[in-house]
């Protein structure tokens, strides 16, 4: 530590300073009060001299004042959330459009009813189906069977991620096969899971797994490989080991990544699922969405096909909108990526 | 425990040595500001330093429990809020989880920044993002800081604010400070010692002593910035060829 004692040092307690009016000339005359030899330095030149090469502030609370004045001024103001009406009306809107059109097609005439039926047909057989029971089985089957499936698939995709990740080797020998089951499609699996596993729960599951799991470990792979390599050095710095390398850094720092290859899993676990319910019917395998749209074919009824592909896509959207896009949004926003973008 | 540097040198592969016979030794609690032009491996040096890289040559002498290290951004986790920026360095430093959160409320209000413990990096501004990263820095508890040019992208007036802001801090604390910086007026505004490293080799080629005089009259710190000034650009017009 410097032996001469300092102006600031000397001059403290903090609170000393009254409100004098020569609190913001620079340190000379605290310093000619400390160092009784020092020639009185009033004609050393202006303020602005000093301001780079001494100190510029005379003392602790003086520096306070100074730096929470700057934090207020380079600080933005809250702006307040309000509620943006315009993102419930517009996807409404456009949806009632859709509907117009499809209706005014179908009164044109040009095809068989039985073929294109409108949309009030397809209205009326979601209610009759509802009335058996039927719409509220199917639906139930394929979500519980696609949120188990995907749940699963995380539960085993991220750890096997986050290793490939952190452990080049392992990357090096598994990555183009992990990539390249990406772009199997997963019906591709359906015909060996039924002379694997019969008409079975497992069959479906298995056909799930093998879409979802790869799709979420690419997801986690790119994210981590978009993390700023400062963060690492961080961590190395901080003494984290890695254990705590892989679970408190690398991964929240791959979450967006991360919640890409979530949502692209879902994705691949609800499409996986609809075609082995569509191939894979009977045996004890229940009756899911994709069951429900192959019956429509077999029955050559259009409006039960049509009210299940459009239940299926319901499903979908409502997943997104519900689970998937808060949470994205509170993560993007919570990190200061959300502003300027058009969500 | 002071830092010994001893013919320290260091090169990449087989390409032309980055460090090359450095010799530096360094007090405990003591502030030394390491000046270069680009080229002059500072950084490096201090990645050897904070062990992070090893040298090819020489030999060195750290304090055993390592070194904090504060960088030019403050690459403060954005997942984060301020504190828990400040808890995370604890916890890794195995610091228990009850003393954890009045630890980095303390280190919050060292760096005057008590009431932005819960706003995120993005939500606050680049002199106080520098500010939570020197927090961070103390947390680890190390008696030597090593400094990678942290006000080099800041604003001339938050900068200034900064200096006398370190200089309080290193007061207070007591660290041994590591800076480096390719900007004269701040080697002579923070170190009590600063230290010109050549380029391309980098070794130090010559050193001045900064006393409290310089602290408080700008005519003599101008004067010696303008010595350091030419010694640098001579160092400097050694490269044009």
């Amino acid at each position: 530590m410097p032996n001469n004692p300092t102006p600031v040092a000397a001059s403290a307690p903090d609170a000393a300073p009254a409100p004098s009016p020569d609190r913001f000339r620079p340190a000379d005359e605290a310093a000619g009060f400390d160092r009784p030899d020092a020639t009185p330095r009033a004609a050393s030149g202006a303020p602005s001299v000093h301001a780079a090469l001494t100190r510029t502030s005379t003392g602790h609370e003086d520096l306070r004042q100074l730096e929470a004045g700057l934090d207020s001024l380079q600080s933005d103001a809250v702006r307040k959330a309000r509620i943006d009406w315009s993102r419930i009306l517009l996807p409404i809107a456009a949806l009632v459009v859709l509907v117009l059109i499809w209706q005014f097609y179908v009164s044109l005439g040009v095809k068989r009813r039985d073929l294109v039926p409108g949309p009030l047909d397809v209205l009326g057989q979601v209610g009759v189906l509802w009335g058996e029971g039927k719409l509220q089985e199917a639906v139930w089957t394929s979500l519980q069977r696609g949120l188990v499936g995907f749940l699963i698939s995380v539960a085993i995709a991220t750890p096997v991620g986050l290793l490939l990740a952190q452990v080049a080797p392992l990357r090096r020998a598994f990555g183009p096969l992990i990539s390249g089951l990406q772009v199997l499609p997963s019906v591709a699996w359906v015909p060996a899971a039924i002379i694997w596993f019969g008409l079975t729960d497992a069959t479906v599951y298995f056909v799930v797994f093998m879409g979802a799991i790869p799709s979420i470990i690419n997801g986690l792979i790119s994210g981590v490989d978009q993390i700023p390599p400062q963060y690492r050095r961080v961590g190395t710095v901080l003494g984290a080991n890695r254990f705590q390398m892989a679970v408190q850094i690398i991964l929240p720092a791959a979450l967006p990544g991360y919640l890409g290859g979530l949502k692209q899993g879902w994705a691949f676990s609800w499409r996986s699922l609809m075609a082995a319910e569509i191939i894979a019917v009977g045996g004890t395998i229940g009756f899911g969405l994709g069951s429900l749209l192959d019956q429509g074919r077999v029955l050559s009824d259009m409006t039960v096909v049509m009210a299940a592909i459009l239940l299926i896509l319901g499903v979908g959207i409502l997943i997104e909108l519900l689970v998937f896009a808060p949470i994205e949004k509170r993560l993007l926003r919570s990190r200061g990526l959300l502003s300027g973008s058009t969500r | 425990m002071p830092v010994v540097l001893e013919n320290l040198g260091k090169r990449f592969g087989d390409g032309a040595p980055v460090l090359d016979d450095v010799n530096a030794t360094i007090a405990s609690g003591e502030f030394v500001a390491l000046l270069g032009a680009s080229g002059c491996g500072k950084s490096t040096l201090l990645n050897i330093m904070a062990g992070l890289e090893a040298p090819t040559s020489g030999a060195l002498e750290v304090p055993s429990d390592g070194a904090a290290f504060m960088f030019q951004d403050a690459a403060l986790f954005p997942w984060l809020t301020a504190r828990e920026n400040i808890e995370l360095a604890l916890q890794l430093r195995g610091v228990g989880k009850a003393e954890r959160r009045a630890k980095a409320n303390e280190l919050l209000e060292l760096v005057h920044l008590g009431g932005a413990g819960d706003k995120r990096p993005h939500e606050l501004s680049g002199g106080m993002r520098q500010r939570v990263s020197l927090a961070r820095s103390l947390a680890q508890d190390r008696q030597l800081l090593l400094m990678d040019e942290p006000f080099a992208a800041l604003d001339a007036i938050t900068r200034d604010l900064l200096h006398d802001e370190l200089e309080r801090i290193w007061k207070e604390t007591g660290r041994t400070i590591v800076f480096v910086t390719h900007n004269v007026r701040e080697a002579v505004r923070l170190g009590q010692r600063v230290l010109l490293l050549s380029s391309r080799p980098g070794r130090v080629v010559e050193e001045w002593a900064v006393t409290e005089e310089h602290r408080t009259d700008a005519g003599l710190a101008g004067q010696l910035t303008g010595v350091i000034t030419a010694r640098l650009r001579e160092e400097i017009r050694r490269h044009a060829k």
